[in-house]
């Protein structure tokens, strides 16, 4: 194995983890509107992800970091031919980072809902969109000689969105996402946001699975791995096995993300124009010497990232109750007659007796 | 507007605004660690109660730097993929490495400090903040080491089968002579801004005038401080808070101050550096237009309807000093580094928009001398225990009046002295991306289209402008809010039970 596979290798191992990480922190984002009935159960949903999801995030430039770095020419014709979508996407992933971090800091009740409602939806978006843009590595740009997408106005990079695989990605990507999130939400808290997280988990992993069984049938039946796992991740979660539940969704999201990367190889990006302007690994990768100092680099630095961050994870292992439970039913906030923003009704349908008794 | 100017306007505005953030999150966070430590040491509640005050400032500060900072990372390929593929050797390991090294610990370490107050043993939690503050110095170096490369290319080399810079030598890149200048000016700049808002904090709660009190001693009077935040479980007790406000206040001025002095002699240094590696941007910075010996330093310059020169205010020989360290050396002109350039390069126009570099260059160091004066005073007058007196009488109650009306100017000096600095050595490089060898306008992605370029820039500004307000929102809050001690749980993080299962 020449250095520049390794290197793709190890791009991919980046954009994994990312995926995974930040999966379940969107799900979380997109699900705490939703399943917590009061600010209470809100603030615990997203207190789940509140010390891990910075590091999480972190991936991301890990993972553009090492792509510009071992080929930048993937780097170059990605960024530049799907700009408008990533401007969208980072521009959701900042109002995101921000609204996550900043609604614990002001004590107020309308602050708290606009975080939360911004959170929902910037995770949305996030979600979708990446999902969308790793459809689209799959099956190709329309990559001139250069390796930049030719047009006209803002259609040039707008118009691969409106397109099936474009479209299918970002569903899969919300579905994946909520599978995770709330296959998250049940294993890390408690009481009603676990039960109600639980059924989530089990309805979305139903039509993910749907889904990706339908894909499958269509394109590649390399999918059907993705489509088992999520099976088993809906399983688990009605059998209550929260821990098998959200390792079985973080594998689909591995397997999805995987199967993504490696289909067309050694063809790293498609050209949908002419097969001979499609980026390869050789023709995309840097030279050795960039390659060897990322190389080292990784090799020296990554296993302590990895460390540190399971460190973080053993700290922070403890489900996360809301405050009222502890408190023995104190109760400051009434609870607010608007429903926040973003909440499907099936989903609400779903989770509407919170009654039932539930483990731990 | 052309796909080139707009790429180039959206680079400028998504990098000033990034590093808004950037010198107060580098900062604010060796500031938090270092108040830690005292109050680790002492146990002094002062110093607690700060760290935590320093602490929320500086979650808020990052969290909008992190999500800046990842636009940047995007930048390269978004608008620049012909500069990209061509620097790719360069700019990509420097990224990645500084992704890897660095920005994981910032962000892991930061939420384990913030969230691990009551779970992790003193001594580990104080370690976390620590690491937080070396992975911003790690980061602000890797990044300034890229950016020299620019300045000036070292460690390339052309490849002849692709057309595309070569890495030769990681190290080279990374001791480049321009990031070892660069680095200390950066850092010192960066405590400044830090300082800047911790003394604008601490004079404002402290010595801040309120309607209806008369002389210094009502200004910490109990009902007056009373009115301004909500009360928290563990907040502190309003004759305890004076002290805490005054001590960061003191610590915010003498950072400011000890940071001002340090930018000074290390932007000497570096100016030293740039007159040898690129002697046009310092003739930019001077408008010095023919090769002068003994060259005079112009602090101010007009040029008047009907005149062919320009009055212009001088310091004899100055120029030549500071360039050189000799004051009788000769510095080369624009011209003359023109026509050098030209028989280098081939035909072109190598000077850079010489009003922008004359006038970036004095509003950095006015608006840096300007912070650092303002230290000084607060330094002066609230020494050996002594108070600020806005409302007394006579000029030095003047002067305390004066500062706490334009207090909340005091943190935007050194962000306006950093922001006219970086658009000054960015501006003042032009023709050039990469000086000497790549061309701005060569490195802009190929098929951008200008309505693409207009409408990524809309939507910055609106989110990076809802951001700022929310941002300047926060830290209004944060100040207003009563203290609270290190030790008790946030407010927003009820206690829990303490037989919780662990979810794995």
């Amino acid at each position: 194995m020449d250095l520049a596979t390794l290197w793709f290798a190890l791009v991919v191992l980046c954009w994994v983890l990312f995926a995974v990480g930040e999966g379940f922190d969107f799900g979380v984002g997109m699900l705490a509107a939703v399943l917590g009935r009061d600010e209470h159960e809100r603030g615990a949903a997203i207190r789940t992800v509140g010390p891990v999801w910075d590091g999480n995030e972190v991936w991301l430039v890990a993972a553009v970091g090492v792509t510009f770095a071992a080929v930048p020419a993937w780097y170059a014709a990605m960024l530049s031919g799907l700009y408008l979508p990533l401007v969208v996407v980072l521009l959701a992933l900042a109002a995101r980072g921000v609204a996550l971090e900043f609604r614990g800091k002001v004590d107020s009740v309308a602050w708290r809902r606009r975080c939360e409602v911004v959170l929902a939806g910037s995770s949305l978006v996030s979600a979708a969109g990446f999902g969308s843009v790793v459809a689209l590595a799959t099956t190709g740009l329309a990559l001139g000689p250069g390796g930049a997408v030719a047009g006209s106005g803002v259609g040039r990079s707008l118009a691969p969105l409106v397109s099936w695989p474009a479209l299918a990605g970002a569903l899969l990507g919300v579905l994946a996402a909520l599978l995770q999130g709330a296959a998250f939400l049940g294993l890390r808290t408690t009481g009603p946001v676990r039960v109600r997280a639980r059924r989530v988990a089990v309805t979305t992993a139903g039509v993910t699975a749907v889904v990706v069984a339908v894909l499958a049938g269509v394109t590649a039946p390399v999918a059907v791995p993705v489509a088992v796992l999520a099976v088993v991740a809906g399983l688990a979660a009605a059998r209550r096995w929260e821990g098998l539940a959200f390792a079985a969704a973080s594998l689909a999201v591995l397997g999805g993300v995987v199967a993504a990367f490696v289909a067309h190889l050694p063809v790293v990006l498609p050209s949908t124009l002419e097969p001979a302007f499609s980026l390869t690994i050789a023709g995309a990768a840097s030279s050795p010497e960039a390659l060897w100092v990322i190389t080292v680099g990784g090799v020296l630095i990554l296993p302590g990232v990895l460390a540190y961050q399971a460190f973080s994870y053993w700290v922070f292992r403890r489900r996360v109750a809301t405050g009222r439970e502890v408190a023995g039913g104190l109760r400051e906030t009434p609870r607010s007659g608007a429903r926040p923003g973003g909440a499907a009704p099936s989903i609400r349908a779903c989770c509407a007796s919170p009654g039932r008794p539930y483990r731990g | 507007m052309t796909a080139l100017e707009l790429s180039r306007l959206q680079f400028a505005v998504v990098t000033v605004y990034h590093y808004l953030f950037v010198p107060l999150s580098i900062s604010l966070s060796a500031l938090t660690a270092g108040l830690q430590t005292v109050w680790w040491r002492t146990g002094d509640p002062r110093h607690g109660r700060a760290t935590m005050l320093v602490g929320k400032l500086l979650m808020a500060t990052f969290a909008v730097g992190v999500v800046t900072g990842l636009v940047q990372e995007f930048q390269f390929g978004l608008s620049w993929s012909a500069f990209a593929q061509y620097y790719g050797d360069v700019f990509g390991p420097t990224l990645a490495i500084e992704g890897m090294l660095a920005f994981f610990l910032e962000a892991t370490f930061l939420g384990l400090w913030w969230f691990g107050r009551d779970r992790l043993r003193p001594p580990v939690h104080l370690a976390t903040i620590w690491v937080v503050a070396i992975g911003t110095l790690i980061s602000a170096y890797v990044i300034l080491a890229a950016n020299a490369f620019m300045q000036h290319p070292v460690g390339v080399s052309l490849d002849p089968t692709t057309g595309r810079a070569r890495l030769g030598s990681f190290g080279a890149l990374m001791t480049n002579e321009v990031v070892v200048a660069s680095f200390p000016h950066t850092i010192a700049g960066a405590f400044m801004a830090g300082g800047a808002l911790l003394l604008a904090l601490g004079v404002w709660r402290r010595w801040r005038p309120r309607p209806g009190a008369s002389g210094a001693l009502s200004a910490c009077s109990p009902q007056l401080l009373a009115s301004s935040g909500r009360r928290a479980p563990s907040s502190t007790d309003d004759d305890d808070a004076a002290p805490t406000w005054r001590l960061l206040a003191r610590v915010g001025a003498w950072t400011t101050l000890a940071g001002g002095i340090a930018v000074a002699l290390t932007g000497d240094v570096l100016g030293k550096v740039m007159t040898e590696v690129q002697p046009m941007k310092m003739a930019a910075a001077e408008a010095l237009y023919e090769t002068t010996s003994h060259a005079p330093f112009s602090l101010f310059a007009v040029q008047r309807p009907g005149h062919a020169q320009p009055t212009s205010l001088d310091v004899p020989w100055l120029l030549s000093f500071l360039a050189t360290g000799d004051p009788t050396a000769t510095v080369q002109g624009i011209d003359d580094l023109q026509a050098q350039y030209v028989s280098q390069f081939g035909p072109g126009e190598y000077t850079p928009w010489i009003p922008v570099a004359y006038w970036t260059f004095r509003l950095m160091i006015g608006f840096g001398v300007l912070a650092t004066a303002v230290a000084a005073w607060v330094l002066w007058r609230t020494r050996r225990g002594r108070d600020l007196e806005p409302d007394g009488r006579g000029w030095f109650a003047l002067g305390d009046r004066w500062l706490t009306r334009v207090l909340p100017a005091i943190p935007a000096l050194p962000a306006a002295a950093a922001t006219f600095g970086w658009l000054f050595t960015e501006t003042a490089r032009q023709p050039w991306l990469v000086f000497g060898l790549f061309r701005t306008a060569d490195g802009v992605s190929p098929t951008l289209t200008p309505v693409e370029l207009v409408a990524s820039l809309a939507g910055f500004a609106l989110v990076y402008g809802v951001l700022a307000v929310v941002w300047v929102r926060l830290v209004l809050h944060v100040s207003r809010a009563d203290l609270v001690d290190l030790h008790p749980e946030p407010t927003d993080t009820p206690d829990e039970d303490p037989v919780l299962e662990p979810s794995y």
